[in-house]
């Protein structure tokens, strides 16, 4: 039997302000709004052949928490020529308010930067975050805690 | 829960409470700490890329008319949905009839929303929009077509004429429930369809709908 899946409006209603939320925490306001759109593509392609509609929020956030990992693999790959100007928080129009702090976490390797912005900025359970993430629950609670840790260490207090 | 499990996480997985905050709790609050942006423009931008991509099976807009909002639905094909008021409803069943790729997109609408604002404003008569008949099917189908060629604007037929025109006259019970559960009113002008005798019979948007757009179409008096 065919599973009755939501208009996508609906999830769009639901899920697209913190979706964008939690990509401009990930990777800054630029590459967030471009992601953002990106992954909403992403989704729809896909969106008619899902199999249950269990955790729709869950299954867009892994999408999002995907494109941030090809990011960051595209940093590596590429790095941003000298010319650039330097990656720096944008103030002006960014939503994040702590310049510092931001800048830190996107610093974090990909897992625990989604575990923690997930956890924190949008307070979700770590169930979610597992599944996000691809991980089990004490993989993702860990990646929380290395992502704090790892923050503690970098930001001034 | 959520609040009360981040702050312990905080502190190490510690459930102490009390003086000497661990700077963890600073942390965790700055981490709260981000405005949300509108992202309606950003979402609409990439539903016209996902369009451009023949991404989008189903496009809707809500346009106010004369006789209230009604929302307009339609595919690559043409328009496949008018529904009067601006119902939750409609998107439902359109994403379980048609595709739930349904999502807002004003664009695709342009053009009935043109020659409807035209049939509102008196200035047109037929309309010459490409519709999507794929919620018909079958002899309610075939009814709805002949209505559409054979009625024009500011006529009236009855169920049992409308029957007899598409050649099965005993059939004006089937005309009436395909009247009733016409997808795309007004562009398939179900409101000429009375009954015999000219007593108004049934409109899904309401009698007063049925009588304002009569009125309009000079159809009726008064």
């Amino acid at each position: 039997m065919p599973v009755t899946l939501p208009p996508f409006q609906s999830l769009l209603e639901a899920h697209a302000t913190d979706l964008h939320r939690f990509l401009v925490a990930a990777v800054g306001r630029h590459d967030g709004d471009d992601l953002f759109q990106e992954t909403l593509i992403s989704a729809l392609r896909s969106y008619p052949g899902l199999r249950h509609a269990d955790n729709l929020r869950g299954w867009l956030f892994t999408i999002a928490h995907r494109k941030v990992i090809d990011q960051a693999r595209r940093r590596v790959r590429q790095p941003v020529p000298a010319a650039d100007p330097p990656e720096v928080p944008q103030l002006d129009g960014d939503t994040l308010v702590d310049a510092e702090l931001w800048a830190a976490v996107r610093r974090l390797p990909p897992k625990q930067r989604s575990a923690v912005v997930q956890r924190y900025l949008l307070d979700r359970p770590y169930a979610e975050i597992a599944a996000v993430i691809g991980s089990s629950e004490d993989a993702a609670r860990q990646n929380v805690r290395a992502g704090l840790q790892r923050l503690r260490q970098e930001v001034t207090r | 829960m959520n609040a009360t499990n981040s702050t312990n996480e905080l502190r190490g997985g510690s459930d102490r409470r009390g003086p000497g905050r661990a700077d963890g709790d600073e942390l965790g609050a700055r981490l709260r700490q981000a405005e949300t942006t509108d992202v309606g423009a950003l979402v609409d931008a990439a539903l016209r890329r996902a369009d451009a991509e023949g991404l989008v099976d189903v496009g809707w807009v809500v346009e106010d008319t004369p006789v209230g909002p009604l929302t307009l639905a339609a595919t690559p094909a043409g328009v496949v949905r008018i529904g009067f008021g601006h119902e939750e409803r409609v998107l439902d069943e359109l994403a379980g009839e048609v595709s739930p790729r349904v999502v807002h997109l004003p664009g695709r609408l342009d053009e009935v929303r043109r020659e409807l604002e035209e049939y509102f404003a008196g200035r047109r008569r037929s309309f010459d929009v490409p519709v999507d008949r794929r919620l018909s099917r079958g002899y309610r189908r075939t009814v709805l077509e002949a209505l559409s060629r054979e009625v024009p604007y500011g006529q009236t037929v009855s169920y049992k004429e409308l029957a007899e025109r598409t050649g099965n006259p005993q059939a004006s019970r089937a005309v009436g429930s395909a009247m009733a559960t016409n997808p795309i009113p007004i562009v398939v002008p179900c409101h000429r369809v009375l009954r015999s005798g000219g007593a108004l019979g049934g409109y899904g948007g309401g009698l007063d709908t049925k009588v304002w757009l009569l009125r309009h179409e000079g159809a009726l008096l008064g």
